[in-house]
């Protein structure tokens, strides 16, 4: 099971605060940190979808 | 002087004459009791001189991030510490996006780079991009690459580039607060010589950064100078990591004035909803720009954010019955 440690929109510990601006924000813009290390992504984002890339942990999708 | 929404009926409805800088201050100072009206009369001007139609794009970055400017509301320059890492999307993706985009019924796909100016790299993905999609898709290819030269303008005239995209991004009398690596002068010679070339000149910028509503005229007045085919309008969405990322959003209100004050200066012009309008308007807002002045749409997603779905607006032009412009009449 994927341990999600890390905010995706600040990239702080999700134990750090509330991240409530940050979930309303990732409706908006996918994420740009990896929720397990916290590197930052490579993201794309396409006319219809994104992908969001870790060296480490791989590719999300917003599918 | 008379009524300012009185002389815009005449000058602007009637006789299809942009409104001048003072004037528009006049409008972007409308009350709010008096903006459903002014937003009716910007409708009009619209239906009158555009028609019903609504023209419908998508856009796609090919080259995210690392950009060498510091403009200082985007979040791809490569100055400030935006979480916006450095990409280059490759050719299939690239068609993939154009299929995607040209099912929605848009007639326009904009390839954009975030850079100064194109070099022999990006230059020559362009090229191969384009040639990638007109072998799959049809669709008007628009791009946006920053500041040219002449010998790029016309290689990417060759190239098949129906439309160039470059803002002016805010007045000139504000554009020193905005970016310092580059002039207002350059980049309204860069938009000289796209229309000089024959490629049609897509030609905006941002509202709410902090301009005056008098420097806000100041742009709309210096758009309409260059008489531009289109004129996408982005209403400031404050990026984490750079200098205007703790400002605040535009009022929806403002935004409505802003549009239609925009419509009445340029009353012929394509003038496109871009980014920001989910933050600063919401759906209501949409509806109400929509039938304030705007006539084109960017469907879907952004360069780096997320816009409404697409078939939200696609749905709210079919209930608004704003026909889709189709792809042979803009050829």
């Amino acid at each position: 099971m994927t341990t999600l440690v890390y905010c995706g929109h600040c990239g702080r510990e999700q134990a750090d605060g509330s991240h409530e601006d940050c979930r309303r924000a990732l409706a908006m813009e996918p994420p740009r940190y990896c929720a397990e290390c916290r590197r930052r992504m490579v993201v794309q984002v396409h006319p219809m979808g994104w992908s969001a890339r870790c060296s480490v942990h791989g590719t999300l999708t917003s599918s | 002087m008379g009524d300012i929404l009185d002389v815009a009926r005449e000058q602007v409805l009637e006789q299809g004459t942009g409104l001048t800088q003072e004037q528009l201050v006049e409008v972007l100072n409308t009350p709010d009791d008096r903006l459903e009206e002014l937003l009716a009369l910007a409708h009009d001007v619209r239906v009158k001189w555009c028609g019903e139609e609504v023209e419908v794009e998508g856009i796609i970055s090919l080259k995210t991030g690392g950009c060498p400017e510091d403009c200082h509301f985007c979040s791809q320059s490569g100055q400030f510490t935006s979480p916006v890492r450095s990409v280059w999307l490759n050719i299939p993706e690239l068609v993939e996006a154009a299929k995607e985009t040209a099912k929605t019924g848009a007639t326009e796909f904009c390839i954009v780079a975030a850079v100064r100016g194109p070099d022999q790299r990006l230059m020559s993905q362009v090229k191969a991009g384009i040639e990638a999609i007109n072998a799959e898709v049809e669709i008007n290819i628009a791009c946006s690459l920053g500041m040219l030269t002449q010998e790029q303008v016309d290689e990417l005239k060759a190239m098949g580039v129906h439309r160039y995209n470059h803002n002016l991004e805010s007045a000139r009398s504000y554009f020193g607060d905005v970016v310092t690596t580059h002039s207002f002068e350059e980049r309204w010679e860069t938009c000289l010589m796209v229309k000089e070339s024959g490629m049609e000149l897509c030609c905006g910028g941002l509202v709410g950064m902090g301009e005056t509503l008098e420097q806000r005229a100041e742009l709309a007045a210096q758009l309409a100078e260059l008489e531009p085919h289109e004129v996408p309008l982005n209403f400031l969405n404050p990026r984490p990591g750079t200098p205007f990322g703790d400002m605040e959003i535009m009022g929806g209100k403002d935004a409505l004035r802003t549009i239609a004050a925009f419509r009445l200066a340029m009353p012929r012009t394509v003038l496109r909803y871009a980014g920001g309008r989910e933050l600063t308007l919401g759906d209501l807002g949409t509806r109400e720009g929509l039938l304030g002045g705007i006539n084109a749409v960017i469907v879907g997603n952004y360069l780096t954010t997320l816009g409404r779905p697409a078939t939200a607006d696609l749905d709210l032009l079919a209930e608004l019955k704003m026909p889709v412009k189709e792809l042979q009449k803009t050829l």
